[in-house]
């Protein structure tokens, strides 16, 4: 089996934005949870988070493909 | 990736290069695939949007409603929530347009016979991210004018001697951080969806036919998973349309509200 380690590198470097994104909406849901009318500042604030978590996972995505031998 | 089974000819997992296939000529002024599917994308859009919106109705018809119930998706929670409903009214068919024209273009990806989604090429991707980029940033230096504009990016009550270092943190993350997220995450996930299908299709076809013994009812289980991942994919593909249209409604009332 060959294959290319820059990909199983981005593999790992996904984890980190996962494991952040997982974190980012628990609280979300948790919060509507609690207070479903909060829904909407909530719902902004979360997304914005997420946007910059994921924002390292899309990086690891890109130099996956710079660093392709 | 390569992968030889025992005694036939090797597998190679498709990759980058399987999805340049231009149609006619070829070089950087090819006529390719997402070309044709995208003038498609817009001729449906423009007619089933024209032919549906023609006869309005109170009482609304089974499209009507559809339709409906999309304009106010993207009216209500996007527009009005976050934008604000004092502002939000100029920006509705720039978000609605994104809205729709990602979704249809998505839903290709999965459409029988086409089966392309168009955003799977960054290019096209980086198109719609350049318009958000362009309008945001007209917005908000038109609101505040351009050294109010670059002055308001820092969050309000910061400490002084804060400011020249989150500034060019905050500089970047405007300028270049956010259009190019806005572009990858698109791509990426059109991307990767698409190549995960194709993965899954030609490794069923390979083990099922060039294989033999167990490794059979291993294509099977493959072609299964295709099947289960296309469902998977058609809520990807909602939801980054959804999700586009909403950073551009986030980013949008960021550079017109007042305190950050």
């Amino acid at each position: 089996m060959t294959g290319d380690i820059a990909i199983l590198g981005y593999g790992l470097a996904a984890i980190g934005p996962g494991i952040g994104i997982g974190l980012i909406f628990a609280a979300y849901i948790n919060g509507v949870a609690r207070q479903p009318e909060a829904r909407g500042v909530l719902q902004t604030i979360a997304f914005t988070g997420f946007v910059l978590a994921e924002a390292l996972a899309l990086l690891g995505l890109v130099f996956a493909f710079v660093f392709k031998g | 990736m390569s992968f030889t089974a025992s005694g036939s000819e090797s597998f190679e997992a498709p990759g980058t290069a399987d999805l340049w296939q231009p149609l006619i000529g070829h070089g950087a002024f090819a006529v390719t695939r997402p070309m044709i599917v995208f003038a498609v994308a817009a001729i449906v859009i423009s007619a089933v949007l024209i032919l549906s919106t023609r006869k309005l109705t109170i009482v609304p018809s089974k499209g009507q409603f559809l339709l409906e119930g999309s304009y106010n998706l993207v009216r209500n929670t996007l527009g009005r929530d976050i934008i604000g409903s004092k502002d939000f009214r100029p920006f509705l068919p720039l978000l609605y347009s994104l809205f729709i024209v990602l979704l249809v273009n998505n839903l290709f990806g999965v459409f029988p016979i086409i089966q392309f989604p168009t955003f799977s090429r960054l290019g096209f991707a980086v198109a719609v991210a350049a318009v958000v980029y362009v309008t945001y940033h007209t917005v908000g230096i038109r609101r505040k004018g351009l050294v109010g504009y670059f002055k308001g990016i820092v969050p309000s009550g910061l400490p002084g001697w804060l400011i020249p270092i989150i500034w060019p943190l905050e500089f970047i993350t405007v300028m270049v951080m956010q259009p190019a997220t806005l572009a990858l995450r698109l791509f990426g996930n059109m991307f990767a969806g698409h190549l995960m299908l194709l993965v899954f299709t030609f490794a069923g076809e390979y083990l099922l036919l060039h294989s033999s013994g167990p490794n059979k009812v291993v294509g099977v289980i493959s072609f299964a998973a295709t099947i289960l991942m296309s469902f998977f994919e058609i809520l990807i593909e909602f939801l980054q349309a959804y999700l586009f249209a909403l950073l551009a409604a986030l980013y949008i009332s960021s550079a017109l509200s007042e305190e950050h």
